[in-house]
C-alpha cells in the first residue's frame, strides 16, 4: 500500500513537470524533445508505474487501485505552491471526502 | 427569425458535441479499468522480482500500459472542448469498474467498507470538478 501511495505522490510531481513544460512548447517534434521539463514529466510518470506495479504485486486490486486518488491531494498542493492557484472551499470539500474515501478503503482492507 | 434558428443550430451542435466528449470520457474509463486489470494480472506473476526489465517485458502489464496511453489520447480530446466539471464525475466512473472487475477477476471480496470508500472518493472528485471551467 506504501508503494502505491509512493507512485501517487512521483506521479503527481510529473505532472507539476508537465504543467510547467506545456508553457514552454512550441511547436515542433524537435522542441519537444529538448524541452527538459516535459522529459521529466514523462520520467516521473514512468518511475511512478514502476512503483504502482510493484505495490499491486500484493494485495488486492480493489483496495489498492483506489488509493491513487490520494494523487488528487498532492495536485492540490502543488498547484498552490508552484503556480499559485487559489485553494477554493469547493476544492477542500473534495479533498476532504476524496481523504475520507481512502481512509474507509484501507480500513476495508484484510 | 433567422438569429433563432442559428442559435437552435449552435445549441444542437454544442450538445452533440457535449455528449461525444461525454461518450469518449466513458470510453476512457473502460480503457483505464481494463489497463487496471491486466497489470495487476502481470503484477500477480511477478511477486519474485522487482527488475524493470521484468515489468517491461511482461506481456499483460506492457498491455495494461497501452491501453493506458490510449486512454491518455482519448482522455486530451475529450477534455479539449468540454468542461471539467461535466467529465470528472464520468472519470470516476473507473472506480466502479475496477472494483467490479477485481471481485470478478480476482475474486476479491468487497466489504461494505470499501464500496462506502469507494462511493466517498467518487463524491469528491466530482466536488473537484465542479470548479473547473475549462
Amino acid at each position: 500500500m506504501a508503494l502505491v501511495l509512493a507512485a501517487s505522490f512521483i506521479g503527481s510531481f510529473g505532472a507539476v513537470f508537465l504543467k510547467a513544460g506545456s508553457g514552454k512548447l512550441h511547436l515542433g517534434l524537435r522542441y519537444l524533445f529538448f524541452n527538459y521539463r516535459l522529459a521529466a514529466g514523462v520520467a516521473l510518470f514512468l518511475g511512478s508505474s514502476y512503483f504502482f506495479v510493484l505495490g499491486v504485486r500484493h494485495g488486492e486490486l480493489s483496495v489498492l487501485y483506489p488509493m491513487v486518488s490520494l494523487g488528487y491531494v498532492w495536485t492540490l498542493i502543488w498547484s498552490r505552491l508552484f503556480f499559485g492557484e487559489p485553494v477554493t472551499r469547493n476544492k477542500l470539500a473534495g479533498l476532504s471526502l476524496i481523504l475520507l474515501g481512502i481512509l474507509l478503503v484501507g480500513l476495508g482492507a484484510h | 427569425m433567422s438569429a433563432a434558428i442559428t442559435t437552435n443550430q449552435q445549441q444542437d451542435r454544442k450538445a452533440a458535441s457535449r455528449r461525444q466528449a461525454i461518450a469518449m470520457m466513458f470510453g476512457c474509463t473502460i480503457l483505464g479499468a481494463a489497463g487496471q486489470i491486466l497489470i495487476k494480472l502481470g503484477a500477480n506473476t511477478l511477486t519474485h522480482t522487482t527488475s524493470p526489465l521484468a515489468m517491461l517485458t511482461n506481456l499483460p502489464v506492457f498491455s495494461g500500459y497501452v491501453l493506458y496511453g490510449l486512454m491518455t489520447v482519448l482522455f486530451v480530446f475529450a477534455i479539449r472542448d468540454e468542461e471539467l466539471s461535466i467529465l470528472y464525475p464520468v472519470i470516476s466512473l473507473t472506480y466502479v469498474w475496477v472494483a467490479g472487475l477485481s471481485a470478478m477477476v480476482f475474486h476479491e471480496s468487497l466489504g461494505w467498507l470499501r464500496i462506502a470508500g469507494v462511493a466517498t472518493i467518487m463524491a469528491g472528485v466530482g466536488v473537484l470538478g465542479r470548479d473547473g471551467k475549462k
